[in-house]
């Protein structure tokens, strides 16, 4: 069906699952060890899954950068189930880096990192995550959605004997397989109209059997309605964000972090890819305005909501529900130069920005024992690095340069203007300086605020590795950009150039 | 030969009658067997459009074999949670499940 079959070389079949191949093997190791180890000694498990995960990711990026230019990845490989290009290189490696940050920041967590299952599933996760950055058929969007989704079920209800991770866990499960299923009945229907399943097949017979009368318009529009609400529940968009701050704040908070980062990434290149190229060209303002709508809502409702929270951890959950009406921005400029580039940075510097401030709250809630942000008080006085690393964090979100965040929005912002949203990027703008207030209240109750008790806090080796790793990432993103824009361009490019 | 709206029709109401449910019902067991109304109404819809569409390849049989692989292993983890929280909290009913809230 697609190309030649009959003489395919190894490498073209290994190298673009390379992460899921390494991903399963890693878990097969975690599993055994876990099994095999005494229970004293089971902290190791998590460091295996963690530095398995980080080679993993070096490993793919040292020999994807080599070979992705490759012709005979110029469409899609594997039957069509998967495209091999720089989108999914760089988004398997934030997906990994991620999963990897993950499994390290939870070694110090009570009944999480000494569960050898819980880095498994992490695992499970991630490899699901690296199969969304790249999955090109039908078929393989429904199976990397689903394999991320049901992992990430099990590890937000992880803590069985906490009723707020069960509860959590509950919640996030009903919410993801009612919108599973809508987005389910969609891609039956895109599939029906055109009999094919490969994405990058779609557009042309949508266009020339759906566009020409009313009800196959209306049918189109029925489709990617459901498409757009399965999207919006992975990427937390207004008006299917119920589940956030709940997911978020129950669940364990490395989980939070893994969600949140991960996940939204992973959501994203799925959306830009599936967005990018199933919809007819004439189609495109229909879905464009609606995402801009979308887009609007999301970082207003989400910015609003977050200024009143008391829960650090609620209030990153609405923050990240912004940070997703931001980026909605560059999905909505997808026929821009600047559209793919900028979803690609925002969410390099999201994940290493996120998984920060998670971090410092898995750190300051193991001290303290609460996620209110009043118990934030006189942190700079009790551990002057980690209020650092956080106000790193915060600052990055909020997009003050010369922190990734800076160069994130910007670039956001430039794609809006550049596709001819000029609206949306003031209204973007005014929303930042909306989270500027709620991200500078934690900076001012961390810096300000007085508190009784001001013994040090502990930062374990493990945080401390993860907040060097996370907080250096922010500081080179943010001052040398250039690179890793070429990067995000090259990404774009490779878009642009798939074979149907 | 039976026409392809017909199967479509079944589908389309099957799957109304999922989501209803899933909106409506207060018992976290009946919500699961809404979303499995909807995921059955879904290979309803892979399988009538395969045999209408395009039976000359396999891609909408495969679909639905994949689907209800998934449906299963979905299903298996949401009851596990149901289970996990009426051990907690003696209640399988959604809207009793109200511990996190602004």
């Amino acid at each position: 069906m697609f190309g030649a079959e009959n003489n395919i070389q190894l490498y073209q079949i290994v190298a673009p699952i390379l992460p899921e191949i390494g991903l399963l093997i890693l878990l097969l190791i975690v599993l055994s060890a876990d099994l095999f180890l005494a229970p004293s000694r089971r902290r190791s498990v998590g460091i295996v899954a963690a530095v398995g995960s980080l080679i993993v990711m070096a490993a793919n990026l040292f020999v994807g950068l080599g070979m992705v230019n490759d012709p005979v990845f110029a469409q899609p490989v594997l039957g069509g189930m998967l495209r091999y290009d720089m989108l999914a290189l760089i988004f398997r490696t934030m997906v990994l880096l991620a999963g990897g940050l993950t499994c390290l920041i939870a070694l110090d967590v009570p009944k999480l990192g000494q569960q050898g299952e819980f880095h498994a599933i992490v695992l499970v996760a991630t490899m699901g995550m690296s199969l969304m950055s790249a999955a090109s058929d039908l078929i393989m969007v429904f199976l990397a959605l689903e394999t991320t989704s049901i992992s990430l079920y099990i590890l937000a209800g992880f803590l069985r004997d906490t009723p707020q991770s069960a509860e959590a866990g509950i919640k996030y499960y009903l919410f993801g397989a009612f919108t599973a299923g809508l987005f389910l009945y969609g891609l039956s229907l895109l599939y029906g109209f055109t009999g094919v399943t490969n994405i990058y097949a779609l557009a042309e017979p949508l266009g020339r059997q759906m566009l020409g009368d009313a009800n196959g318009s209306f049918a189109l529009a029925l489709a990617l309605l459901l498409l757009v609400a399965g999207f919006g529940f992975k990427i937390a968009a207004v008006p299917f964000h119920f589940w956030t701050p709940d997911v978020y704040q129950g669940a364990p908070t490395p989980v939070t972090a893994f969600i949140s980062t991960a996940s939204k990434a992973a959501s994203f290149v799925l959306l830009v890819r599936v967005f990018g190229a199933v919809w007819p060209e004439a189609a495109a303002p229909f879905w464009m305005s609606m995402l801009a709508a979308m887009a609007t809502i999301t970082m207003t409702l989400g910015n609003l909501l977050a200024l009143i929270q008391r829960d650090i951890k609620r209030m990153l959950a609405y923050s990240s529900v912004a940070q997703a009406g931001y980026t909605l921005m560059g999905v909505v400029a997808l026929q821009s130069d600047w559209g793919i580039a900028s979803v690609a940075f925002y969410m390099f510097m999201y994940v290493l920005t996120n998984i920060t401030a998670f971090t410092v709250v898995i750190i300051v809630s193991n001290a303290t024992g609460s996620d209110a942000i009043k118990d934030f008080a006189g942190l700079s006085r009790r551990s002057p690095n980690l209020a650092l690393a956080m106000v790193l964090a915060l600052l990055s979100l909020s997009g003050v340069p010369p922190l990734a965040g800076f160069f994130g929005k910007f670039f956001l912002f430039a794609a809006a203007v550049d596709a001819g949203y000029v609206w949306l990027a003031i209204v973007a703008v005014l929303n930042a300086i909306v989270a500027l207030y709620y991200y500078l209240t934690v900076i001012k109750v961390m810096y300000v605020d007085e508190t009784e008790d001001t013994s040090p806090i502990h930062v374990t080796q493990a945080h401390t590795a993860v907040l060097a790793i996370t907080g250096a990432g922010i500081l080179i993103i943010g001052t040398v950009a250039g690179p890793w824009l070429a990067w995000a361009i090259s990404a774009a490019d490779s878009v642009a150039s798939t074979l149907p | 030969m039976i026409p392809l709206h017909w199967y479509l029709l079944v589908a389309a109401g099957m799957f109304a009658l999922g989501v209803y449910g899933v909106l409506a019902r207060r018992n976290m067991v009946a919500i699961i067997m809404s979303i499995e109304l909807m995921l059955n109404a879904v290979n309803i819809n892979l399988v009538a459009f395969w045999r209408y569409m395009a039976p000359e390849n396999l891609n909408g049989q495969a679909f639905a074999i994949f689907v209800f692989t998934v449906a299963a292993a979905e299903a298996a983890v949401g009851l596990a949670l149901i289970i996990s929280i009426y051990r907690a909290r003696e209640t399988v009913v959604a809207k009793e499940i109200d511990m996190l809230k602004w």
